[in-house]
Formats: structure tokens, C-alpha cells, sequence
């Protein structure tokens, strides 16, 4: 059997980190015990382009890396937010860039998230930890994974000449983990020991 | 970057995760000429092949390529190239001189979509290709369709001792999604090359022993077809031993799926999803292309008393070939097949696999 599993996806411009952020979690998801698997849309992307990386989390084998629909859309862009925010799954949650996206979603069967990433991220001192506060924000709404398990993470695979990029991007982790209100906070959808 | 430890879960891309691997499995030359969606394989040797004390070379085709891997090969060498199908295209004259010369040679191919350049998204439209044409002449490669990126690890170093034991090519049958996406690995062995024993055919320099010429010409018909012969009775003997593949979910199943490599995992996630609307489908996993399983894949339609089998593949209708000599007429066979560089969702593959039910359910596929 398959099992219980989270599909997420990550989409923006190329350059806005969504790549990063899928792979932050699926290392996140795999310390944490848990079947990952990451796929990126690939093709002549480049900065200003648009990209997306599938991720799924799952307490069992991982078939499909392909997810049509996801659980879970981070949109960092309009074009994103055009191509995804009418595919989220029902009951799903979609959390939208709105520093960059004005549009308002209409549906009502899922659970959407405004946040103002670029302008928090900016407030804490670099605006290219927006995709991190957006992972943040990932975390708390949907319970996917610990914070601290990817605030751990994050040590483990930021190194070398960019090691002084890890705090900068941990303090817009828990900045965007904490813009999501405490009562909608999603309980941890996988029972992991938090690492 | 470094070697990637051993017995420890490491979350890879595909490429990379083969590429470490052949250097676990030994290989110490590796040449090849960058193309989506396989170059990764490329860039990671030319970072660590150095560090392995091993030959990474980047000539000007794959034309050159693979007949560097030919050379380095022929000295006993565990060699590789790898590639994207046009790039296999191109290599065809030189496997051909491989498979005539018998000379083992790691291939790889992460399928794009073609014909001609095609784009650069996932397929499986080499099928036919790998497993029939991969050259002119009588001859054979070993296939081996990975499913998993553990699988892409694994199957590497078999790829290297099948293609010794055999003294053939083997190819490794991967796709665009399989090269590009992350997934946990292990790595559960290292071989030292300097532990290998020296084949008595590689060309190592003839001083002070006879020497050992490697060739693939024969103008004497009546010792070609000898060799011909030869190398007949050693498909055959692959054919009978190394036939490799998986089933899932098989009890009560009336339907079955037959798939390989990213279909494979698409189709096994609808057909989880179609257990749960009780729809009784099973699936066939080929791992080797070449040799298929023919003879299991009957005994499996026997066995379940199957209806109908349905092929998933990216390419229009190229595994159903062989899905139609193993059954030979015992069972109706339909294709799902997506070209173009899309690949299929779970659900889409669900709809497929409940049409085709509903008419064996109504009796209309007889």
C-alpha cells in the first residue's frame, strides 16, 4: 500500500527559489524518516521564466512523482497562480505570494493563504528569503513537516562559501511559520519524531 | 563535491545518482557529450571522475563518445557514455562494432521525446530502438529498465557485471523523469577497480605475452557466420537467464497493466487508486527489456486468468510489441500510450484502466 502522502507544489519565476524550497523539504522529508520524492518541471527555464518542482512526502513508497492535482500550491507569481490555484484538491491549501500576485482566489473548497512574503522577507533584511517565508507559512498551514526538522535541515545543506546564508534564511522560516494565525495552524499531518 | 557515503539514505537526482554509482561499481573512464535530460550524468563525472583517478573526457560528439568508451573498454577498463536519444542515435554504428567485437560497454539513455530532435521531455518512444535496432547487424544489447532511482543505482553495477559476464553492451533504459527527479538512495557497495581480475582479452599492451586484437571485421564468410553463430547461442543464453521483472497487486485481478520505468510508477499509483473502486487490476513491471519476460508474463495471464492487459508507455504503442509475442492471441492487449514529452497523472491512467474494465465487465472486448 501506498499510504498516507502530501503533494506539493512549488511554482514562481525562476530565480524566486521554488526549486530550493521543494528540495528543502523533500531532505527535510527524508531526515524526518519519510519517502520524498522531487521533480522538477524542466525545460529552457531561466531567471524570469517560470519553474515548478513537484514534491511528494509519504509514510509509504512513493509511485506517481507526477501529481496533477496537488494537495498543496505555493504560487509565487501570477502565472503561477493562473496555472495552479484552479488545480489544488479539494479540501487542499494554496498559499499565494500576494507581494507579487493581486489576484484573490475564489474558491471556496480549499484553505487560502496570503502572504506578503517579499515585503517580510524584506523587513528581516534580504528579499530573496521570500521563498522561505513562504516555506514557513508551508509548514504551519498544512502540517506537512516539524519546523525544527527543516530549521535543522537547512544547516545540513546550505555549506561552503554560503554558510552565512543559513540564519538569514532560518529567522524567514519561523517569520512566515509564525504569519499563519495559531488557531489555523494544521496539526502534523505525518507522525514523525521531530528531529 | 564528494563520494557519497555508503549504507546511508542520500536523496539524488537521477542522473547523479547513476553516475556515482558507476563510479562505486568501478568505472574508471567516462566519456560524454552533454544533452537534456541526461546531462547531469556528464557534469557529475567531470567533478568526480578526477578524484576517482579516472579519465573524464567531454569530446566533440557522441559519435566520438562512444567510440572513446569502445577504446577504453577494450582495455578491460570498466567504460561508459551516456546520453539522450538522438545522442544514442548517433552512437548506433559504434555499439554495433561493440556488440560484433564483444566488448563489454556500460550505455545510457534518459529518453526525450522524438523523432528527430523532438523536445526534450521524458518518453519511452527508444523502446523498439533499444530493444530490436540499436544498430545494423545480428545482434543484441541487454536492456535494463530501471523503475526507481534505488533501481538506477542497482541496475548500474548489473549493468557492468552483466556486461562482462556476457561480454556485451548493456544499456540502461531510463527517462527524462527518472534522470531528473530526486528520490532517496543507498549505496550499498564500493569496488575497487585495482581488485578486478584483468580480462584476457583486453588490449593492455602485449609485452612479453602474445597479443590480443579486438576487431568486428571478418571478409570470410564462412568464419563470420561462426561468430555469428556465437553470439546467437550467448542471446540465448541471456535470454534464458537473465529475464527480469515485478508484479504487484496480482490477486483476483481480471485487468492487468504491463508498464516499465516512470509508466510504471505512474500506473501502479491508479491502480492503488483503482483498488479502492474495486476495480481488480494487477501490474507487470519488465525489468529487462532485453531479454523480456515473455515466458513469465504468459504464466502470469495463465495463472490470474486475465482478460484484457492494457500497455502504459510513453511512446504510441512500442512495448505492446512484445506484450503481443509473449501472449501470443491468449488475451486481448490495448495500449495507453502518451507522446509528445507529456506524461500521464495517476487519474488519467485510472480513467484508462476503468474503460477498459467496464468492456471486459460488458463482455465487449471479445
Amino acid at each position: 500500500m501506498l499510504g498516507r502522502r502530501l503533494e506539493i507544489i512549488c511554482a514562481g519565476f525562476g530565480g524566486q527559489g521554488v526549486m530550493l524550497m521543494g528540495q528543502l523539504l523533500a531532505y527535510a522529508g527524508m531526515r524526518c524518516g519519510l519517502q520524498v520524492t522531487w521533480m522538477p518541471s524542466y525545460g529552457p527555464e531561466q531567471r524570469g521564466g517560470t519553474a515548478n518542482c513537484t514534491v511528494v512526502i509519504s509514510e509509504g513508497d512513493i509511485a506517481s512523482p507526477i501529481v496533477a492535482r496537488p494537495h498543496v500550491a505555493v504560487v509565487m507569481n501570477p502565472p503561477s497562480f493562473e496555472k495552479f490555484e484552479p488545480r489544488v484538491m479539494p479540501h487542499g491549501v494554496l498559499l499565494v505570494n500576494s507581494s507579487m500576485v493581486g489576484d484573490l482566489s475564489e474558491r471556496t473548497d480549499i484553505d487560502v493563504f496570503y502572504i506578503p512574503a517579499v515585503e517580510v522577507a524584506g523587513s528581516l533584511g534580504d528579499e530573496h528569503t521570500a521563498n522561505m517565508v513562504m516555506a514557513g507559512a508551508l509548514l504551519s498551514a498544512t502540517g506537512a513537516l516539524p519546523l525544527e526538522a527543516v530549521v535543522e535541515e537547512m544547516g545540513h545543506n546550505i555549506s561552503g562559501s554560503k554558510t552565512h546564508l543559513i540564519e538569514p534564511n532560518r529567522r524567514a522560516l519561523r517569520a512566515g511559520y509564525g504569519l499563519i494565525p495559531a488557531d489555523t495552524r494544521h496539526p502534523l499531518y505525518f507522525k514523525v519524531a521531530a528531529s | 563535491m564528494i563520494a557519497k557515503p555508503l549504507h546511508e539514505r542520500v536523496l539524488m537526482k537521477g542522473n547523479e545518482a547513476l553516475a556515482e554509482a558507476a563510479l562505486k561499481a568501478g568505472c574508471r573512464a567516462f566519456f560524454g557529450y552533454p544533452i537534456t535530460p541526461a546531462s547531469e550524468i556528464a557534469t557529475y563525472m567531470a567533478r568526480r571522475m578526477p578524484q576517482e583517478g579516472g579519465v573524464f573526457l567531454q569530446p566533440e560528439s557522441e559519435i566520438a563518445a562512444v567510440s572513446m568508451a569502445f577504446g577504453a573498454a577494450g582495455t578491460g577498463t570498466r567504460a561508459m557514455t551516456a546520453t539522450s536519444s538522438p545522442g544514442i542515435s548517433l552512437m548506433s554504428e559504434c555499439i554495433s562494432y561493440l556488440a560484433g567485437a564483444e566488448v563489454p560497454c556500460v550505455l545510457v539513455n534518459v529518453m526525450r521525446v522524438g523523432p528527430g530532435l523532438g523536445g526534450i521531455q521524458p518518453s519511452q518512444a527508444d523502446y523498439l530502438q533499444a530493444t530490436r535496432g540499436l544498430g545494423h547487424g545480428d545482434f543484441h544489447v541487454i536492456v535494463l529498465a530501471p523503475a526507481t532511482l534505488q533501481e538506477m543505482v542497482d541496475f548500474t553495477f548489473d549493468a557492468f557485471e552483466l556486461s562482462e559476464r556476457y561480454r556485451n553492451p548493456v544499456l540502461i533504459l531510463a527517462d527524462g523523469v527518472l534522470g531528473q527527479m530526486m528520490e532517496p538512495v543507498v549505496f550499498h557497495r564500493q569496488i575497487d577497480p585495482a581488485e578486478l581480475s584483468e580480462p584476457e582479452w583486453a588490449t593492455t599492451g602485449a609485452t612479453g605475452r602474445r597479443k590480443r586484437v579486438i576487431f568486428s571485421l571478418y571478409l570470410d564468410p564462412e568464419r563470420l557466420e561462426v561468430h555469428n553463430r556465437h553470439l546467437q547461442c550467448k542471446y540465448e543464453s541471456i535470454r534464458a537467464r537473465e529475464p527480469r521483472f515485478k508484479t504487484y497487486d496480482l490477486e483476483g485481478a481480471r485487468m492487468l497493466v504491463v508498464a516499465y520505468g516512470t509508466s510504471a510508477r505512474v500506473a501502479y499509483h491508479a491502480i492503488e487508486l483503482a483498488e479502492r473502486e474495486h476495480v481488480p487490476v494487477g501490474l507487470f513491471r519488465p525489468q529487462t527489456l532485453y531479454p523480456f519476460p515473455y515466458a513469465a508474463l504468459r504464466s502470469v495471464i495463465q495463472e490470474h486468468a486475465i482478460e484484457h492487459v492494457l500497455t502504459v508507455e510513453l511512446s504510441a504503442g512500442q512495448l505492446v510489441e512484445d506484450v503481443r509475442l509473449a501472449l501470443e492471441g491468449r488475451c486481448p492487449v490495448s495500449v495507453f500510450g502518451r507522446t509528445g514529452g507529456e506524461v500521464p497523472a495517476p487519474l488519467e491512467v485510472l480513467e484508462a484502466i476503468a474503460e477498459r474494465m467496464e468492456e471486459v465487465r460488458g463482455g465487449l472486448v471479445y
